[in-house]
């Protein structure tokens, strides 16, 4: 059976691949390019960021009855990532390739960082607790996120 | 249910940076060191100067950065809880680096007392900081290879500190030891089974994060850090008498490990999803390079690496400043312009505008340091067969390290800067 949270992993790498696009753009300077990357970046980044703070950590939340901790944690590096990727358009705006990078470089070590404590340590304390659940969390997740890979 | 789940584990920065900012100035103390000792020093891996030199960058320059980046790495990556890691920095960094002067010094001058001096220390600051850091990594709950290399590397570096101090006890206090056959052993464990274990376990968490590559495969991920304890086990048998004949095959599966690690690496970036480079992708594959360059020459060198005493000296320059020094300078220049962002972020609270991590040490610096670096590695390797480089590749190291050396110290201005200007706003919300 797989994990509830599968499609969370799957919707990192597709998250993951965009970036690199967007990043890839703005460094070789082709502005129109990175303007449509880094607004579906952006897009993909709201629509994970909803599907855990609307779907997995209520769930969560009231599976385990607690509140706080890891959860709240998540919810602060999501914010600190919102700030990350608004200075991004800012230097989209502006075409400027230094802020746009090092903003993006700044991003990317928090992302990168944040899926791994998600992965190794909040998903699999999920995958545990809503085990026991009637509720098809793993449904919700995947009916939100899988099809946006495809695209 | 995870037992002990703490996001918020991160030492202050102080924990960290104090040793980062200190260990440039070591390599570029070898680096003068070598251009005043000239040529001679480099006739072999066992003239007095040569043991300086070695010491100052792998006891100054290597143990200084490993030792800070760990106290930062072990409560973030792997989940422990150091004890008190302000009051083990504040311990642990200014002994090592006494020690790692002393010993340097000892070698220098052949002075008995310092010899004594620098083994006391060393056993006092290594020893305090294995048992915090080993209870840290033993308690975990935390799994996976970069787990366990962390662990094996801090037994490596007991191993290497008992070797280290049984031998510098033995010069100081006029002993019996056979300090060639501990030397050997000495040697490969605090290259291989310390420092090389340590960057093992770091890049299976640290590559796949900062270039998008896929992670290292799972089987050798797991394989690779027991192999080479089991490599360095038989090694340390020549400690029982002569070496025998099959050592030099366990040399040469030492060298296999460690070339399977590098191709690995370099593979992996290869297929990275990121297509931006950076001077930290750059450094590390540098070091990769230098890697297979060591198991190359070995396999080149063969039986006959004793017959030229410098072979070693070659083998010397390729493992410390070509992969070390290039792998912790690739590291640093990563790890505290993030800890700048992140501790003022959260100096700071929500909403706030830390400078991101290029405005805290310039890129074009670190491109250019970076240059310097490997233009010093490529004069350090020429003048092991043309000595009369020896002095310009000396000065060559040891400006890079200098500007290393800056560059870092610039790091920690920005960081003070941008502190005192949330702290004069009045929205500080974490001390």
């Amino acid at each position: 059976m797989t994990n509830p949270t599968q499609p969370l992993r799957h919707h990192h790498k597709h998250c993951d691949d965009i970036f690199a696009t967007a990043e890839a753009q703005a460094h070789a300077g082709e502005w129109a390019g990175c303007e449509t990357a880094s607004a579906k970046f952006i897009a993909e980044m709201e629509a994970h960021f909803a599907t855990e703070e609307q779907v997995l950590f209520p769930a969560f939340e009231t599976a385990t009855g607690m509140s706080g901790g890891p959860v709240a944690v998540m919810r602060m590096e999501h914010a600190q990532m919102r700030d990350l990727m608004a200075q991004m358009v800012v230097a989209l705006k502006a075409r400027d390739r230094n802020a746009y990078g090092g903003a993006a470089d700044t991003l990317l070590i928090l992302m990168q960082q944040h899926n791994v404590k998600e992965e190794n340590i909040l998903y699999p304390m999920c995958d545990s607790s809503l085990a026991a659940t009637v509720l098809d969390i793993g449904g919700a997740l995947g009916e939100r996120l899988e099809g946006r890979c495809q695209t | 249910m995870h037992p002990n789940l703490s996001f918020e584990q991160a030492p202050p920065i102080s924990v960290p940076f104090r040793f980062f900012v200190t260990a440039p100035w070591f390599g570029a103390a070898a680096g003068l060191l070598l251009a005043w000792l000239g040529a001679d020093a480099l006739a072999s891996r066992w003239t007095s100067g040569a043991l300086a030199l070695n010491h100052l960058l792998v006891a100054g320059f290597m143990l200084q950065a490993t030792c800070g980046a760990l106290l930062q790495f072990v409560p973030v990556a792997a989940g422990g809880n150091v004890w008190r890691p302000r009051l083990v920095a504040g311990v642990a960094h200014p002994l090592l680096a006494i020690a790692a002067l002393l010993l340097a010094a000892a070698f220098l001058f052949a002075a008995r007392a310092l010899f004594i001096a620098a083994a006391a220390i060393f056993a006092v600051s290594i020893a305090g900081y294995v048992i915090v850091v080993g209870f840290a990594l033993r308690r975990t709950p935390a799994q996976g290879p970069t787990l366990m290399a962390l662990r094996l590397a801090v037994a490596g570096l007991a191993v290497t500190a008992v070797l280290g101090v049984a031998m510098a006890t033995s010069l100081g206090s006029g002993g019996s030891l056979p300090l060639i056959e501990i030397t050997h052993v000495h040697a490969a464990w605090g290259l291989g089974g310390w420092a090389l274990m340590l960057v093992m376990g770091v890049s299976y968490h640290v590559v796949p994060m900062f270039q998008l590559t896929p992670p290292y495969p799972v089987r050798l991920a797991w394989t690779l850090p027991p192999a080479l304890v089991a490599v360095l086990g038989l090694w340390s048998w020549q400690l029982g008498g002569d070496a025998a004949p099959w050592q030099q095959a366990v040399l040469l599966a030492g060298m296999f490990l460690a070339s399977v690690y590098a191709a690995t690496t370099l593979v992996l970036q290869a297929r990275r999803r990121r297509k931006v480079g950076d001077p930290t992708l750059f450094f590390f594959r540098g070091a990769m390079g230098c890697l297979l360059l060591i198991a190359a020459s070995t396999l080149w060198f063969g039986a006959d690496a004793d017959a030229d005493p410098r072979a070693a000296v070659w083998i010397g320059m390729l493992a410390i400043p070509g992969v070390f020094v290039s792998v912790i300078s690739g590291m640093l220049y990563k790890i505290m312009p993030f800890l700048n962002w992140l501790h003022l972020q959260r100096l700071g609270g929500p909403g706030t505008m830390p400078p991101n991590i290029r405005e805290m040490i310039p890129e074009r610096a670190m491109l250019g340091q970076m240059r310097l670096h490997f233009a010093a590695v490529a004069l350090l390797l020429l003048a092991v067969p043309l000595p009369s480089l020896t002095r310009p590749a000396g000065l060559l190291f040891a400006a890079s390290c200098a500007w290393l050396g800056v560059n870092l110290a610039g790091g920690v201005r920005s960081y003070l800067r941008f502190r005192d200007r949330i702290v004069a706003a009045g929205t500080t919300v974490a001390a």
